[in-house]
């Protein structure tokens, strides 16, 4: 059985809740349409697809989009050994999601890193606390309109954070320069 | 034969006796004795472990007691990477300290932040406890840190020690 089946499988049970594979680079992705509803195809695809192992979720960032955040669920099955790739989008005013720490346990940390970096609730998640940022940061460090350099926080006695001096950065390199001096990191900016 | 020298240490004359000054004697016991403590936060810590062990010979300067306790060890290796999380650690660890204390900036990010121009790191750890050597390098050769070492004890030596002595140190005198 390959991703291809188990991903149609997916879509006749599910229908028009999920989307069409899309392939990239022998990766396969769908779409699940409403983000409430995305602990019942996780558990349909643990339960019957034998996507009994839960890689990573992450987040992205589509900011200026209507639907600002993208939740990634990374599905393995290690009896089958198929990679499958969930996607679903919440919007930014809801920013909450339900959690699948009941289908895998292991969604736990990763929910509290996508509510610490990006800050995205999740609904029933058993301890939903930052994980990487300490109690009491007040902003969401991986969010696009979040500085590089960070801004200044003040958490007395406790923790504390200041704006790093960027000097024009971020310093981005270039692979697949022809020579060092070009691919060396500089500041790249879309006017030069 | 006479010896050249009309003044300094002659055993016939002055026995078992040797002239100096007590703040240079003390300061000559103390640079002999620094236990470091290695406050190992990154990859930096990799070279502090090799300084510390046979190849490189720490011993061979009188300052090889690394111990794990702020309470027995007088000067602070900062090795690594100081985030804004482990930030008011090192400082509380700092403070637990007994006077007197060095401390030494291990490699680019304890000492300026580094590479990490980034929210989360702090941009060199002497924004937060007063630094005494910085050591270049990323990270630096076990060499470099027994040269920092080195100059420490130099450093320790011209110190005016009695002139100090009944002060508070950096970190009580800012209370």
């Amino acid at each position: 059985m390959n991703a291809i089946d188990l991903a149609n499988r997916l879509r006749e049970k599910f229908g028009e809740l999920v989307s069409a594979p899309t392939e990239f680079r022998g990766e396969l992705s769908l779409n699940v349409a409403d983000a409430e509803r995305i602990v019942e195809v996780c558990e349909f695809a643990k339960k019957e697809l034998g996507f009994n192992y839960l890689v990573d979720v992450s987040s992205v960032d589509n900011y200026g989009d209507d639907l600002r955040w993208t939740i990634v669920y990374e599905l393995y099955g290690i009896a089958h050994g198929q990679y499958l790739r969930l996607k679903t989008n919440v919007s930014e005013e809801k920013s909450e999601s339900p959690t699948v720490t009941g289908v895998w346990r292991t969604a736990d940390w990763h929910e509290r890193e996508i509510y610490d970096m990006m800050g995205v609730r999740f609904r029933g998640h058993p301890d939903l606390r930052r994980i990487i940022m300490w109690e009491g940061y007040p902003y969401f460090p991986l969010r696009k309109d979040f500085p590089l350099g960070g801004k200044p926080s003040e958490l007395p006695d406790v923790a504390f954070s200041k704006a790093a001096p960027i000097e024009g950065g971020p310093f981005v390199t270039a692979p697949g320069g022809r020579d060092a001096i070009e691919r060396e990191p500089r500041v790249r900016t879309p006017e030069n | 034969m006479r010896s050249q020298a009309e003044f300094g240490y002659d055993s016939r004359i002055e026995g078992d006796v040797i002239h100096t000054r007590v703040d240079a004697a003390l300061n000559w016991f103390r640079k002999n004795s620094i236990w470091p403590m290695p406050m190992g936060l990154a990859c930096c810590a990799i070279e502090l472990m090799a300084t510390g062990a046979s190849r490189f010979d720490i011993s061979r300067f009188g300052m090889e007691v690394m111990r794990f306790s702020p309470r027995q060890s007088d000067c602070m290796v900062v090795a690594g990477t100081v985030t804004y999380k482990m930030a008011m650690s090192v400082k509380r660890i700092y403070d637990q300290m007994a006077e007197p204390k060095w401390v030494i900036a291990m490699g680019a990010c304890a000492s300026t932040g580094g590479m990490y121009r980034s929210y989360s790191v702090l941009q060199g750890v002497d924004h937060i406890i007063p630094v005494d050597i910085y050591v270049a390098g990323c990270p630096p050769r076990p060499e470099a840190l027994l040269d920092a070492l080195l100059k420490l004890q130099n450093k320790i030596q011209r110190e005016p020690l009695l002139a100090t002595l009944k002060k508070p140190g950096p970190a009580l005198a800012k209370a």
